[in-house]
């Protein structure tokens, strides 16, 4: 397999979703390939970091604002077809 | 509804189409913090974030009439999150190269190489509680691409199907995977630089030929 083909086979990898032919390929080449045993290993582990990374919290008076703007948008959309007569 | 589980939402989303705003504000309550952080890693910054899940809501409100339950509530939200995430990316970064380049194709062709290749020093759960680490990782995220950026972050943080990402962002499958793969490379390379262990790097210069 070429660089291009093992980084493209790599990604299904680590997906789970490699065809089953290319998967046997794959393994046999990364059983003897210790850079690309530790490029995949990096890969899962840079997910895995992003994954359980920051959590990003929504700032306490956001929270408020948010309420305030949507109850305004809220009575422009509903109450101002609740008042309309036909 | 097909063979789709129930979706759980669904009696909100009833009284809110019925005009309760106490049922659209608990809606509200279950969803902002998430679609706050998926788009605060999209669009990287919290002014942005907030403006985006204040655009997404307010459209809620808009189109609940519309909201035909052929996808889950949570699914339609986070399709209106992401339009809105992008229109802004498109209106911050206009006039520069880093916009998501419409649906133009990415290819496998010319993919940058792994560099510099070492197991990290340190395990993945112990970095994640680091301060330091996660303006690293912020920093790598913000440095990507935006078309790069959006798919890493929809696929490997929320954890969507390729086929929802597609759906999502109006590209196609094999796009989402190169998009993906690329956005992968980029980021092992930079966060490998940083907690990499060089006593163990193995050679750079490694190729398949």
């Amino acid at each position: 397999m070429k660089c291009d083909e093992l980084l493209k086979a790599l990604n299904e990898y680590v997906d789970g979703q490699i065809d089953p032919a290319i998967c046997e390929d794959f393994a046999n080449h990364l059983a003897g390939c210790n850079p690309c045993q530790v490029v995949v290993d990096n890969i899962r582990n840079t997910i895995a970091l992003y994954r359980s990374g920051e959590r990003y919290e929504m700032p306490p008076e956001f929270h408020d604002r948010l309420r305030k703007q949507l109850r305004e948008k809220w009575s422009t959309v509903f109450d101002g077809e609740s008042q309309q007569t036909h | 509804m097909g063979e789709t589980a129930a979706d759980p939402d669904l009696p909100l989303v009833t009284q809110a189409r019925a005009g309760d705003f106490a049922a659209f504000e608990q809606l509200v309550s279950r969803y902002e913090r998430r679609i706050f952080a998926t788009a605060y890693r999209i669009v990287g910054r919290r002014e942005d974030a907030e403006e985006v899940v204040q655009d997404t809501f307010a459209s809620v409100i808009e189109h609940l009439p519309q909201f035909r339950e052929e996808s889950k509530f949570y699914t339609w939200l986070m399709h209106i999150a992401v339009n809105h995430a992008l229109k802004l990316l498109r209106r911050n970064r206009h006039g520069t190269d880093r916009t998501m380049n419409g649906e133009s194709s990415d290819s496998y062709s010319d993919l940058p190489h792994p560099q510099f290749i070492a197991p990290w020093h340190e395990n993945p759960s112990v970095i994640a509680e680091n301060h330091e680490m996660q303006r690293l990782l912020s920093d790598a995220l913000d440095e990507l691409d935006d078309k790069y950026r959006t798919v890493f972050v929809l696929r490997d943080v929320e954890e969507r199907s390729t086929s929802e990402v597609a759906e999502l962002l109006g590209i196609s499958e094999a796009n989402v995977k190169v998009r993906l793969l690329r956005a992968r490379l980029q980021l092992r390379e930079r966060i490998t630089s940083a907690l990499g262990d060089k006593s163990r790097q193995v050679a750079a210069d490694h190729r398949h030929e």
